[in-house]
């Protein structure tokens, strides 16, 4: 069925909206992860329940993550007055208790999870709670698969208001004055960007949406494609209707292929209903979106490289002026907005500017969301409104660190971000304070270390990774990055002087000033922020030769404590013969044999054996 | 004498043809089936990385000879198609074992100690990463987030994902490799 008008749409979505059907919906969290932790066993275990005579008391729906990643497999109970229960660490076997309890009972032994979320386009905020879902409006609250599902949140009717009520400038112009920033990195405003490709002379125009998602350990972008892919089709109509474009691309990266098959059914869908194509509401703006698949290049996620990546070429970037929105894909004015971007537009267009000024910090509006991974305990997804404290995200949402240890740093802003120590937790954070506390928002990876962590070892986890992912064409960034690579290795293994810290400080310096994109510019950043706020923790690597988290072996030093009853077994096992003793007694390790392979002591059944 | 650009050799398409009908014959119509537009070198390259995609799908890498037949279909050059190959890794043009092994060394997972699983691979393997075993079984590769940042550490084995692992789970996952 196509919808040729807002009028039809509404009434569609009243008629889907007015059957009642009195049954609980049973939310089944199945994205990439919840299915990993296994989330198709207990879905299973839900319908074969319903088929014994429940299926007249509830309905059972597959939606995307829920955000609580930490407790899947995941379910929440929800009925058409919008009660709700939600349970964690879901096994098969208690689904026949929970289902008997309902809403209002309680189910023996299954774990109930509290809500920490409103709706800011439904719900006032109550006191206490935490998140702002807008981005996340819709995933882990319908089945991705149903257009129907979107539609009854009014889905498609941001789209129709813009097509029949207002002019392309006005879009823009909209999204400008909510002050809507790019949710990929820089924070840049989106209806800036859209005026720039509106500006240019009519003809060829390319709507590009980037979900390459690169920074490790960030995974906002999957959980709305996999949960609530419409949104993202109908963001990228609006923004071609503001630009002129005809066509869309979505380059997403390969690894995602559940995204990727969401993303291929919602178009099809949106086609038939006539939300993509020829003709779209019964005007005459043409807009169809097509995939483009990315091959394991971080690079790419960078806007010109990934335009040379769908152009076929190798993704590397080039000098910017001139702007994609100028000069973009095949030359033609391209507009390249991340997910989480696009996933805010409809929300905007609807609700308007002001309400969207409403959430968050006056020069960020609106809301950020993180994915909180590490050492923590409720590692997940969060959306909270900017100028939300990271003492509040970690220790309120995140249920403070995993088993009770010390917290030491999160860094933010992936590879190209920095670590934020305890004194800064208390800072509220949007785009601008992230920077003036040595880091940056990024994707919105939050990764939480502890005291376990050695800052010098994650420094140089993150040149690994830069000089893994550096595309070679610009030489600060290729031999740059290796250069220091190899001197956080030398300090790692003992090897570093004091000289070593100087110059990872002045070649820090002199590949962001000279690098040719935005990964050589930042690749630094992990260094710089590690120097700064941990300064000591190099020292003591250079000057004492000492790990002091214990984590660079080089450095470690194998030792017997008085626990030894000489029973031989490590002698046994050490597989360069350096452990020597009588049996019955003392054992000694011969510190120029020892490889520091830990094998002695996991072997040894009587703490006998320190690593320092 | 034999010429330097391999002309008087036996043509690729036929070589791929003669050794793998089915898979040649699959990727050919996956070509075919491309709206390419003729002479238009620029567009086509458009179709490059999904027909490499494909293809390594079919055929588990690139070998010369896929390479050779994409690079005649689309009207671009040899060194082109293999820039592109060796650019991303997602694609390769050696044979990889059976089984994919690919521990994840995003942030999340190595904040969680997944150096001590390729560690412990590499060991139980006796290759490095990015290396295939003798028979042919085990390919040991490293992946940069799989987007499962609440199970890390993470390792995938072809499509199957085995999350919060530890050192002594590797037995059991390599035993789950059975043919
Ligand atoms: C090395 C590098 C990697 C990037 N990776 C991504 C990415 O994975 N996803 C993304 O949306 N933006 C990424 N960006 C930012 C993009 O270049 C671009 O700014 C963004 O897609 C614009 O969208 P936005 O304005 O909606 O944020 C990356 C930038 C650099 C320099
Ligand atoms: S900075 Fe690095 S990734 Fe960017 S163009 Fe230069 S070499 Fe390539
Ligand atoms: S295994 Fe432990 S108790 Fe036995 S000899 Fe070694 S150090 Fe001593
Ligand atoms: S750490 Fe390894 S090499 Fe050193 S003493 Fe123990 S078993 Fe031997
Ligand atoms: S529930 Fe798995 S990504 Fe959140
Ligand atoms: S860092 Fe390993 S799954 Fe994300």
């Amino acid at each position: 069925m196509r919808i040729n008008s807002l009028e039809a749409l509404k009434d569609y979505k009243s008629r889907l909206c007015g059957v009642s059907s009195g049954k609980t919906s049973i939310l089944m969290s199945l994205g990439t992860c919840g299915l990993a932790a296994g989330g198709a066993k207990v879905a299973d275990a839900i319908r074969a329940e319903l088929d014994k005579g429940l299926s007249g008391k509830y309905e059972a729906v597959s939606v995307g993550c829920m955000g609580l990643c930490y407790c899947e497999p995941t379910i929440e109970l929800r009925d058409e007055a919008g009660r709700s229960a939600i349970y964690g660490h879901v096994t098969p076997e208690q689904i026949p208790a929970i289902l008997a309890a309902g809403l209002d009972g309680e189910a023996a032994g299954a774990t109930k999870v509290k809500r920490t979320w409103y709706y800011p386009e439904e719900e006032e905020n109550k006191d206490g709670v935490l998140q702002a879902r807008i981005a996340l409006r819709n995933t882990g609250r319908i089945d991705p698969e149903k257009i129907d599902d979107y539609l009854k949140y009014d889905g498609y009717q941001a789209l129709g208001k813009v097509l029949k009520t207002m002019a392309p400038e006005a879009v823009s112009q909209e999204i400008l004055d909510a002050m809507l920033r790019g949710r990929g990195g820089a924070g840049f405003p989106t209806g800036k960007k859209w005026q720039f490709a509106a500006a240019q002379p009519k003809g060829q125009k390319y709507m590009i949406c980037n979900a390459d998602e690169g920074d490790p350990g960030a995974f906002m972008d999957r959980a709305v494609l996999e949960g609530d892919p419409h949104s993202v089709l109908e963001a990228m109509a609006i923004g071609a209707y503001a630009i002129g474009a005809d066509k869309g691309i979505i380059y997403i990266r390969a690894e995602y292929p559940l995204a990727i098959e969401r993303l291929q059914k919602a178009i099809k869908q949106a086609r038939e209903m006539g939300f993509l194509g020829k003709g779209i509401f019964g005007t005459s703006f043409d807009f169809d979106i097509e995939l483009k698949y990315g091959a394991g290049a971080f690079v790419c996620g960078e806007e010109t490289a990934l335009i040379h990546s769908i152009e076929g070429k190798r993704g590397e970037p080039t000098f910017k002026p001139p702007f994609p929105a100028i000069q973009g894909l095949w030359k033609k004015p391209t507009v390249v907005n991340n997910v989480e971007t696009y996933a805010n537009v409809a929300a905007i267009i609807r609700k308007g500017a002001a309400w969207f000024k409403s959430v968050g910090t006056s020069g960020s509006p609106g809301t950020k969301v993180f994915a909180l991974a590490g050492k923590i305990n409720c590692v997940g997804l969060v959306e909270v409104p900017m100028g939300t404290t990271l003492r509040d995200i970690i220790f309120g949402l995140g249920g403070g660190i995993l088993n009770n240890r010390g917290f030491k740093a999160v860094q933010t802003g992936g590879p190209s971000g920095g670590c934020i120590t305890t004194k800064n937790l208390d800072t509220p954070i949007d785009y601008e304070t992230l920077k003036s506390i040595g880091s940056m928002m990024g994707s919105g990876g939050m990764i939480v270390m502890d005291e376990d962590n050695c800052m010098v070892n994650i420094a140089r986890f993150f040149l690994d990774f830069t000089c893994d992912e550096s595309c070679g064409k610009c030489t600060p960034c290729r031999i740059g990055n290796r250069r220091l690579y190899e001197m956080l290795t030398d300090i790692c293994r003992g090897k570093g002087t004091e000289e070593t810290l100087e110059e990872l400080r002045t070649l820090s310096n002199v590949i962001k000033d000279t690098a040719l994109c935005g990964l050589g510019q930042t690749s630094p950043n992990p260094v710089l922020s590690t120097l700064d706020n941990f300064f000591e923790e190099y020292e003591a690597h250079v000057k004492e030769k000492r790990c002091p988290a214990g984590v660079c072996t080089a450095l470690l030093k194998f030792t017997i404590n008085d626990n030894c009853i000489g029973c031989g077994l490590c002698a046994k096992n050490c597989p360069t013969g350096a452990i020597s003793g009588k049996v019955k007694s003392k054992h000694v390790i011969d510190q120029d044999k020892c490889i520091k392979c830990g094998v002695c002591q996991q072997k040894c059944k009587f703490k006998a054996i320190d690593k320092k | 004498m034999t010429c330097c650009c391999e002309c008087s050799k036996e043509k690729a398409l036929d070589k791929l043809m003669r050794l793998e009908p089915e898979k040649t014959s699959e990727l050919t119509a996956f070509i075919d089936g491309l709206p390419l537009v003729a002479g238009d070198v620029e567009k086509n390259r458009g179709f490059l990385v999904e027909t490499l995609h494909r293809a390594q799908g079919i055929f588990g890498y690139l070998p010369v000879e896929v390479q050779q037949v994409v690079s005649e279909r689309l009207g671009l050059t040899r060194s082109e198609i293999y820039g592109v190959i060796s650019f991303y890794s997602y694609f390769t043009d050696k044979p990889i074992g059976r089984y994919k092994i690919n521990v994840c060394l995003g942030t999340a997972c190595f904040v969680k100690g997944a150096a001590k699983i390729v560690d412990e691979l590499k060991a139980k393997l006796g290759v490095d990463e990015g290396e295939t075993t003798a028979d042919q079984k085990f390919f040991l590769g490293a992946l940069r987030c799989v987007g499962s940042c609440s199970l890390a550490p993470v390792v995938m084995v072809n499509n199957r994902v085995y999350g919060n692992v530890t050192p002594d789970m590797v037995d059991q996952i390599l035993a789950d490799c059975e043919d």
